[in-house]
């Protein structure tokens, strides 16, 4: 049990927690984000409806996970920075200009937060392009990147299943599905999946509900095909 | 010089009643007074050149007080003017643009260097208890947005150029600037150009030895702000000497 607390272990008692799974993966014309949208304070589910795609400029985004506050905070911080940057160099910050202000506020005060971000947009000089930036304040270029407790059960589809050269549609896909099986085995992540196209026209925001995200293994054979009526019923449990 | 007698002239923080600052002025008669130099902004690159006037005949060519600096790999700046006011820009330019990179994590363009560079200069021009700098700086480098050349006056105004001169011989030189078609020179003919206008320009005042400071960018130093090579270097200045001989 301690093993799997110590993400929790860095917050302070009550301190709100984002035990999420996020997402980003870039694609021809721009970069899919993607979210679920779990906030707890320990076993409570503070909010069911959060949504941790923060807008930082025109045509970048961040992903947030860890603590609430802290995230937060950085991320208004770095909106800040970025939009003094556009009024003072005359032109729009890159998506690195972006995640290299996140990365320097993440490295220097390591030691107070507990922030794993993700910084995704695009821009005139790279098009799209996705920066992970994780808990001690690393700064990676990757085509994918994912975060947040829910990520670790599904790196291994990530693996498997991402190619270069998809569009838009099959991307989304692949989010949804990502975000839908992190969810389904990470007890501090779930909800509804929110997205965000991000491309050079603009932001599409994108919206699963909770009883639409797509369906895998359901575990039916060591249920029975009572699960279903069973469900509305009470809760059978095994022996 | 009807200002001086007037009192309008003895602090950079009072205005003439025309709405002048003669402290401003008087910097810009300093840089006037100065060597020439020059800066061409041509199609793949920048040159930058110097007529460091010697003082002496016993001082040790090449040795000391480079009036070109380098800021950042890709920027470089000249001045004319008073030599040392010259190095503390530099010095400024140079933290300026190591906390660009530090903060963004990527290379300043000229642009951002220039723009910070004006506003120090131009807060000298504020306060009784300073001096404007006597210099005017020229600044050239390459960045993503290709060849840029600006000078940045004791006022604090910088404009972008295609060709600069400034310091005592800034006249001619100009005039000559006009004549070649900067956008269509590559780097290395801009350096027998800039050779051959400096060696021209010093003509006015030949009683006084010079050396040719010369430093360049573009695609044959791979983007790195670099003194022009000794041989180059050698032969432009041989070649910009035979051209004032047939121009006589």
């Amino acid at each position: 049990m301690e093993a799997l607390s110590v993400d929790i272990g860095r917050l302070k008692s009550g301190e709100v927690n984002l035990g999420t799974s996020i997402m980003a993966v870039q694609f021809k014309d721009g970069v899919i984000i993607g979210a679920d949208s779990r906030t707890t304070t320990g076993a409570y589910i503070a909010n069911r409806v959060t949504d941790k795609l923060t807008y930082v400029h025109d045509r970048i985004y961040c992903c947030r996970s860890g603590s609430a506050a802290d995230t937060q905070a950085v991320a208004d911080i770095v909106h800040y920075y970025l939009q003094m940057y556009k009024q003072h160099m005359g032109r729009e910050p890159s998506v690195h200009t972006a995640a290299s202000l996140f990365q320097n506020i993440c490295y220097q005060n390591k030691d107070a937060l507990s922030a794993g971000i993700i910084v995704a947009g695009w821009d005139k000089e790279d098009g799209p392009s996705v920066y992970n930036i994780p808990l001690g304040g690393g700064i990676f270029r990757q085509p994918w990147a994912i975060g947040g407790s829910g990520s670790t059960y599904v790196y291994g589809y990530c693996d498997a299943t991402y190619q270069e050269g998809w569009g838009k549609d099959e991307t989304i896909e692949f989010v949804k599905n990502t975000l839908s099986l992190a969810m389904a085995r990470d007890g501090s992540s779930g909800g509804v999946i929110r997205m965000c196209v991000i491309t050079e026209g603009g932001v599409e925001r994108l919206f699963v509900p909770g009883d639409r995200l797509p369906k895998f293994w359901q575990g039916q054979e060591v249920i029975g095909k009572t699960f279903k009526a069973a469900a509305d019923t009470e809760m059978i449990v095994e022996g | 010089m009807t200002s001086i007698g007037t009192g309008y002239d003895l602090s950079a923080s009072t205005y003439s009643p025309d709405g002048r600052i003669f402290q401003v002025e008087y910097a810009s008669k300093a840089v006037d007074n100065s060597g020439t130099t020059i800066g061409l902004r041509v199609k793949d690159g920048i040159v930058l050149a110097v007529e460091k006037l010697v003082h002496s005949k016993l001082l040790v060519p090449g040795a000391s007080n480079r009036r070109i600096q380098t800021i950042d790999k890709h920027i470089g700046l000249a001045t004319a003017g008073y030599l040392a006011d010259g190095r503390h820009l530099a010095n400024r330019a140079r933290s300026e643009a190591s906390n660009f990179r530090e903060f963004y994590h990527s290379p300043p363009q000229v642009k951002d260097v220039t723009e910070r560079l004006g506003q120090y200069v131009q807060v000298y021009t504020l306060y009784s208890s300073v001096r404007p700098f006597g210099v005017s700086t020229i600044l050239g480098g390459v960045d993503k947005t290709g060849p840029n050349l600006y000078v940045v006056e004791p006022s604090g105004v910088f404009f972008g150029y295609h060709g600069a001169a400034v310091g005592k011989g800034r006249q001619l030189a100009k005039a000559e600037l006009e004549k070649l078609k900067l956008a269509e020179l590559s780097t290395r003919e801009a350096v027998f150009e800039v050779a051959r206008i400096i060696h021209l320009v010093h003509e006015d005042n030949k009683e006084k030895e010079f050396e040719l400071e010369m430093s360049w960018i573009g695609a044959e130093t791979q983007g790195i702000f670099l003194p022009v090579p000794k041989d180059l270097h050698q032969e432009a200045e041989e070649k910009a000497k035979a051209a004032l001989d047939n121009f006589e």
